[in-house]
């Protein structure tokens, strides 16, 4: 795409609105949406009040943009407080000080609840959707049917049907020109960028690996007055529909990176996991281990493993073989087949990718440019993350194009507090979890 | 500044009347403790009392402004840790499953999990320094320590680090003032290849205390005073800045990405906010930061021990 490098940000969004009057079905677009009042203030409104919204927000107002945060919503009313409240602290900043100034969120424009979202994205120039990841294919269809720039957290689905809503609301916001980055945050940082650039070095790559193993996450237990739907929606890391499994939610940062350095997807997928030490009422139905051999077009393979136990090894890393060489992410170092360094990259000059990722996108978008169109590859990324689950959780040869194109739809019937979700405990209080050999996805 | 120097003395009052643990008293040599219900040991030795000239000579070319002027200091005799504290040594704590994690209410509380894998690739078991902790972390392990063994630990003051750093010595490096003999002495930007190492892999000081200068720099218990040695004034006895905000604190002794400048005995380092900048969570963990890699910690215990209600007092400021 090219940019807009000449017409101002103002011109830039009604040119956007007419072409996206002209080309899409429903634009809904009117010019209140845009940049209203006097001022070149961007308007931002965060859907998903949580420690990484509340990071998100504050990257978002650290840009060099004149950026004001305007409207918030969660689906709890405390997320929100407890948010708004960090925000408000003198020392949010690493240094840059108070962001009072750029935050201006009155009562009437705070939304809580499943559907406060419309309301919150109607009243900005740009979204940052960082809710638990099973709602972002409807905030994102949302966001990018009234016309918004877009900032929302990796994953970006939790199943294959939430997939394809991502990659078509994807393409309407390519044909609107709306800048989407997706929180995959390696490709807004340093080291990787530089190895990226010098990746030819070491030839094709014929193999890669990738890990994210370590001590897992939080646990919130249930309480007396909380219905089901609650409870998942609190303790939401453990519940697929919100969550995805942590093949999903954390490792696809690894399995993205050898997607993005291979130049594609893996076209199929086998692996083995399941649950030694996460067991109980408390961990819903995920997993606490996943190894996966994931196959590229090219034969090439990447073994992925990702492990939630505590006291074993952990690391979170990276590594892409290729015919002269090999590249250790992690490390920032290329070394030929030898082993002899080609490249090493020189930590000091590493930057802070969760704040590039709001800089770049901001500046973008003040000066009108259209430059970012990341929703594809994080949705292909995710898919490949939930492809690797379906392998785990059934032990079968699991097809990419099978597998995207699986009717599977791990959504509850309904958004509200009294909606069963389609997980529900057995007398025991247990959730009924996938058995490699007998649960059939494919 | 009255307000300032009364809460010091206030401090050091709580420091040094501390109830004396006969046992202690006989024989004040080094001594082995194993980490009860488990095999990791490690040695504290005896670190004398006495007094010595704290801070750089203006002429050391490579001297800072808030490394002067320099001060004679008295300090109390302690035990230090003959190493960094390792990750072996740090995970029975981190993985100790009678405690709670992250609890506001319980006086020890273990860290959160890492996000990530904080070591870098550097290594962790097998006697590598834990590291990438804030000051909070390190003396939450002091503390866990205590109540595991008895024997009351905490962080090193600026003053009794220094002091232990240069075991009698006044050159600009423990053993002289040539920088092209770090290497016996020292992990550092020169030898290291970027990586942290093993403790005690190189020669110790004459107190037998290994990697004081580089491997992983380490906390000390003192809020950073850039105008620390005029706030002190002359002839002080076992000074201490008090905690006052989160940043910064005092960092000494260098690590393995810093040159042969910040592991002369006198540097100084201080925390940032900067450190935890990767942290994609606000709140920020307290616990762990993102962009410290070549941050550690030494603990020490003195002579004079507190008594449980000294010590619970002293724990409660950090």
């Amino acid at each position: 795409m090219q940019a807009n490098e000449n017409s101002s940000r103002r011109n830039f969004v009604k040119q956007t609105s007419l072409v996206a009057g002209g080309l899409v079905a429903a634009p809904f677009l009117s010019r209140a949406n845009f940049f209203s009042g006097a001022s070149d203030t961007i308007k931002v409104a965060l859907i998903g009040c949580g420690g990484r919204g509340t990071g998100a927000a504050a990257q978002a107002l650290q840009s060099k943009q004149n950026v004001k945060l305007v409207a918030m919503a969660d689906a709890f009313r405390d997320r929100l407080d407890d948010c708004l409240k960090e925000l408000n602290n003198d020392d949010i900043t690493d240094g840059n000080g108070s962001l009072k100034s750029k935050i201006d969120v009155p009562e009437d424009r705070k939304f809580t609840g499943f559907d406060g979202y419309q309301k919150a994205i109607a009243l900005a120039d740009v979204v940052i959707l960082t809710t638990p990841p099973g709602f972002r294919p409807i905030h994102f269809e949302e966001a990018v049917k009234q016309g918004k720039h877009i900032f929302m957290e990796k994953p970006v689905a939790t199943d294959p049907v939430g997939i394809r809503r991502v990659l078509d609301a994807a393409e309407i916001a390519k044909t609107k020109k709306l800048n989407v980055v997706v929180g995959l945050q390696r490709h807004y940082q340093n080291s990787y960028r530089e190895l990226f650039k010098r990746k030819e070095e070491i030839g094709d790559i014929t193999s890669a690996q990738a890990w994210w193993n370590n001590d897992g996450v939080w646990v919130k237990p249930r309480t007396a007055a909380q219905t089901e739907m609650e409870y998942q929606m609190r303790n939401w890391y453990y519940f697929n529909w919100l969550c995805g499994d942590h093949i999903t939610e954390q490792h696809i940062h690894n399995i993205d990176v050898i997607n993005w350095f291979k130049g594609g997807h893996p076209v199929k997928a086998q692996g083995m996991g399941g649950r030694q030490v996460r067991k109980g009422k408390d961990f819903g139905e995920i997993y606490d281990h996943h190894y996966v051999e994931f196959t590229y077009e090219d034969g090439s393979i990447l073994n992925s493993q990702c492990r939630h136990i505590p006291g074993t090894m952990s690391k979170v890393d990276e590594l892409l073989v290729g015919t002269k060489g090999s590249i250790l992410c992690g490390a920032g170092t290329i070394v030929d087949a030898k082993g002899k360094t080609l490249y090493q990259f020189d930590r000091k000059t590493e930057n802070n990718p969760y704040q590039t990722e709001h800089d770049e996108l901001f500046a973008a978008i003040a000066k009108g440019e259209y430059k970012f169109w990341d929703a594809e590859r994080g949705a292909k990324s995710t898919m490949t993350s939930i492809l690797g689950r379906l392998a785990t959780y059934s032990g079968q040869v699991v097809q990419w194009d099978k597998a995207i194109n699986l009717n599977l739809n791990l959504q509850p019937s309904a958004y509200t507090w009294d909606t069963k979700p389609q997980l529900l405990p057995g007398a025991d209080g247990m959730y009924p979890v996938a058995i490699p050999g007998v649960t059939k996805y494919v | 500044m009255k307000y300032f120097v009364c809460t010091i003395i206030f401090t050091i009052a709580v420091l040094t009347t501390f109830a004396q643990n006969p046992g202690d008293k006989k024989t004040f040599s080094s001594y082995t403790t194993t980490i009860p219900g488990t095999t990791v040991d490690f040695k504290m030795v005896p670190v004398p009392a006495g007094n010595f000239i704290m801070g750089s000579n203006e002429k050391d070319p490579q001297h800072k402004p808030d490394e002067s002027p320099q001060q004679k200091v008295t300090i109390t005799a302690f035990w230090m840790c003959e190493h960094e504290v390792t990750f072996d040594e740090f995970e029975l704590f981190y993985e100790d499953q009678s405690l709670s994690v992250n609890s506001d209410v319980d006086a020890v509380t273990r860290p959160t999990p890492q996000y990530i894998d904080f070591s870098l690739g550097m290594g962790k078991q097998g006697g590598f320094p834990v590291n990438s902790l804030s000051q909070h972390s390190a003396m939450m392990y002091c503390k866990w320590l205590y109540k595991k063994t008895g024997k009351f630990y905490r962080l090193p003051t600026e003053a009794e680090w220094e002091y232990a750093c240069r075991a009698g010595t006044s050159s600009i490096y423990y053993f002289g003032d040539d920088s092209t003999q770090l290497d016996q002495y020292a992990w550092y930007k020169t030898n290291s290849e970027n990586k942290f190492k093993k403790v005690m892999q190189k020669k110790p000081n004459a107190w037998g205390l290994y990697d004081m200068l580089g491997n992983v720099s380490e906390w000390v218990l003192d809020q950073y005073d850039e105008n620390y040695f005029t706030t002190i004034g002359s002839n002080a006895s076992n000074p201490l800045i008090p905690p006052a905000s989160r940043y910064p604190k005092t960092i000494r002794g260098g690590g393995f990405d810093e040159q042969a400048g910040m592991l002369r005995c006198a540097a100084r380092n201080k925390s940032l906010a900067l450190w935890n900048r990767r942290d994609p969570q606000i709140p920020k963990s307290k616990w762990w930061l993102t962009d410290a890699g070549n941050v550690g910690f030494r603990i020490v215990s003195p002579l004079e021990q507190p008594t449980p209600e000294e010590a619970e007092i002293f724990y409660k400021k950090y």
